[in-house]
């Protein structure tokens, strides 16, 4: 076996889940929310494929297709919302974006 | 076959024609059918009664009720006791459904009075004629029924409605007992049908029966009108006067003494419960007479006397002679059902009036009236020949040979009964007419009813019902005691002397006399408070108890107060919880981190823990 240890790649995925997070939380506009989840979703998908590669199974392989398959429905949904709301706001700042509540 | 139905489906077909279509009727119509009804049903009665020999008639129609062991059917039977009640009921009946004509003819609702008449004829036929219990029972609740209707018959009257919701309820009070008994037959005899359970009766403990007969007698106590549960009648006083002539004097109110002695295999094998109705007998006829003595409302006067006679009635069942009981019916129904209808001639001619204290002087004025209504009083009082003299002294006479005192306590009461009947007499017929209105005699329709009755009051003696029941009640050969039958013939007399004395020779003593008396006045006047005991006793209690309890505690409290409370919890909650819904999605990406964070942190937990 060669190449870096597991554990860097899950530290490297769950940095980049961590960075994933507070994007989401602490980012104003839509656009970069977005961006967030999308840095989330890929940080899972490197410790699917590393754990993938370890185990020497194709589960993982599998699963990340999966989830780059839902990433990509999901830009195709979240792009067509966030165009429509600026249409209608003519704002992306997420605070702005709360008429939905009690 | 003898079509026993047909005696009582005859008015019941009166009461359906006349209750649908009556209100598109002529008054002539409606005469018609109510009354022929009612006539043929006596023809159809005493052609049964005629056919009959010495044993009974019994028919099966069909199963009413069949529940496990228990039977119940559709019986009707005719044997001599029935005989006489079929024949009391459907000849008194008819003339006073033809009175009726002439009492109502100016009253709103005259199909609806004969629709409820008929009704009640049929009811109280079922009742004589039913072979067991329940159907018994089935006639018992159905007079009831059309007694609370006619009681309130003038609907718009407050008083008339509240008397018959009064007679209603408190015949709830014995109807329960007679429930509880029917009950405890099926219990311990296993069927209601009259043959079998007297049959039966004979191998039951004592304990059982005297159970049985106590019960029984709670509800004829109710039905008949006797302490404590008399208070229903004197009000029931609110109906029209027919309606108080038959149901509330001759018909529906001996249906306790009827049934009373339709169980006398039951109570001949209970002697507690045969003495307890002697006693109860006895001492409802001397209160309810001391109570008529200080009337001033005529119909309340014959009332009293109504429930002091039913209680002579009672005592001659509890001193074991049933067929004295049987026969002071017959002949009470007789002139009680004529001082009932002279009293409503009296009220007719007077255009309503029903106070004594507005009346006098109407021996010339209205003389049929008047010579009728002295037959029933000469024959209440027991003066023989007279009818009522033979039926009161076999009660008497019977009462001697039980115990003596009873017989002397009878005697007093019978010198009480001539008293305030006599009264009644005099204040409304002799002296001076103190009233306002015109009097006029009453149409022939009235008067030839009253003359029917009037014969009957003076020969009806001479039914010698004890001679024709012989053989259902054996009764020990009484010996003539002439004695006996003197002193209570004299305190008849002294009675009505009394009142001569009292009313026409001195017309002031009556008053100083009540006036001397003061305070056993009040009580009397005032029937010994048992009105406003009760209302403080029980009505009070219960109207206040539901409305602080049940009203105001159960159901405002408890029940309202568990759906508001239900209501106002949910919405308490909400109110708060609405508060997560805030619109901003960086507070709900919050709680997803929280929550997931809680549920690794648990699982975690959990897995540390295995």
């Amino acid at each position: 076996m060669s190449g870096p240890p597991l554990n860097w790649y899950l530290i490297l995925s769950a940095v980049l889940f961590a960075l994933g997070v507070a994007g989401f939380l602490f980012r104003k506009s839509i656009i970069t929310i977005f961006m967030s989840i999308e840095l989330m979703l890929n940080a899972v998908n490197l410790s699917f494929v590393a754990f993938s590669y370890q185990l020497k199974q194709v589960n993982g392989h599998v699963f990340a297709f999966f989830v780059m398959v839902v990433a990509a429905a999901e830009a195709a949904v979240g792009l067509a919302i966030i165009l429509t709301v600026f249409k209608n706001r003519e704002t992306l700042n997420v605070d702005q974006v709360n008429s939905m509540k009690y | 076959m003898h079509r026993l139905w047909l005696i009582s489906a005859l008015p019941f077909a009166g009461f359906l024609i006349n209750g649908i279509f009556g209100r598109r009727f002529s008054k002539g119509v409606v005469n018609a059918i109510a009354i022929g009804s009612v006539l043929l049903s006596f023809v159809w009665a005493l052609k049964t009664v005629l056919g009959l020999g010495e044993d009974r008639i019994f028919e099966h129609y069909f199963n009413w009720i069949v529940a496990g062991g228990l039977q119940v059917g559709c019986d009707f039977a005719v044997d001599r006791l029935t005989a006489v009640m079929l024949l009391v009921v459907t000849g008194v009946g008819s003339l006073i459904h033809i009175y009726s004509i002439g009492y109502m003819a100016h009253e709103g609702g005259y199909y609806r009075f004969f629709a409820y008449m008929n009704l009640f004829m049929f009811f109280m036929l079922t009742l004589v004629l039913a072979a067991n219990y329940l159907l018994l029972f089935v006639g018992w609740e159905g007079v009831g029924l059309c007694s609370y209707l006619l009681i309130g018959f003038w609907f718009h009257k407050k008083s008339a409605t509240d008397a018959g919701n009064k007679a209603f309820i408190v015949n709830r009070i014995g109807d329960f007992g007679f429930s509880l008994a029917m009950l405890m037959i099926v219990v311990s005899f296993g069927t209601l049908d009259f043959g079998r359970v007297f049959q039966a009766a004979a191998t039951k403990p004592e304990a059982v029966l005297a159970t049985i007969a106590m019960l029984l007698l709670v509800g004829a106590c109710g039905k008949s009108a006797q302490f404590p549960l008399y208070v229903w009648l004197p009000d029931a006083m609110e109906g029209p006067t027919p309606v108080s002539a038959l149901i509330h004097a001759a018909t529906m109110v001996t249906a306790g003494v009827y049934m009373v002695a339709r169980s006398f295999p039951i109570y001949l094998r209970a002697p507690a419960a045969l003495e307890m109705v002697a006693y109860m007998g006895l001492f409802t006829a001397a209160f309810a007479a001391t109570i008529g003595l200080a009337q001033n409302d005529i119909k309340k006067v014959f009332a009293y006397s109504t429930v002091s006679q039913l209680g002579y009635m009672f005592l001659g069942a509890g001193t074991g002679a049933f067929s004295a009981g049987i026969y002071h019916l017959m002949t009470h129904a007789f002139f009680k059902a004529l001082l009932f209808l002279g009293a409503g001639s009296v009220i007719h001619a007077l255009s309503g009036e029903q106070d004594m204290r507005n009346m006098g002087g109407l021996r010339k004025k209205i003389p049929v009236t008047f010579w009728t209504l002295m037959m029933a009083a000469i024959s209440i009082s027991g003066v023989p020949p007279f009818a009522g003299f033979f039926s009161k002294d076999a009660i008497l006479v019977a009462a001697y040979q039980h115990a003596p005192w009873m017989y002397w306590v009878g005697t007093i009461t019978a010198g009480l009964t001539a008293f305030y009947v006599f009264r009644a007499m005099f204040l409304t017929f002799f002296g001076e007419y103190r009233g306002h209105e015109h009097p006029h005699e009453s149409p022939k329709v009235i008067t030839i009813p009253l003359a029917v009755l009037a014969v009957l009051s003076v020969v009806g003696g001479f039914i010698r019902i004890p001679v024709w029941l012989e053989k259902i009640f054996p009764t020990a050969e009484a010996p003539e005691n002439f004695s006996l039958v003197a002193i209570s013939v004299a305190a008849g007399l002294i009675g009505i002397g009394i009142a001569y004395i009292m009313y026409i020779a001195k017309p002031g003593l009556a008053d100083s006399v009540s006036s001397s008396l003061g305070g056993l006045y009040r009580l009397v006047y005032n029937k010994y408070f048992v009105d406003e005991i009760y209302d403080a006793a029980v009505v009070k209690p219960l109207v206040s108890g539901s409305r602080v309890v049940l009203w105001r505690g159960v159901d405002a409290g408890l029940i309202d107060g568990a759906v508001n409370g239900v209501g106002s919890t949910s919405q308490g909650l909400g109110g708060w919880l609405k508060l997560f819904q805030s619109g901003n999605i960086r507070s709900y990406a919050t709680w997803v981190l929280f929550g997931s964070i809680i549920l690794l942190l648990t699982l975690g937990l959990i897995g540390a823990v295995r």
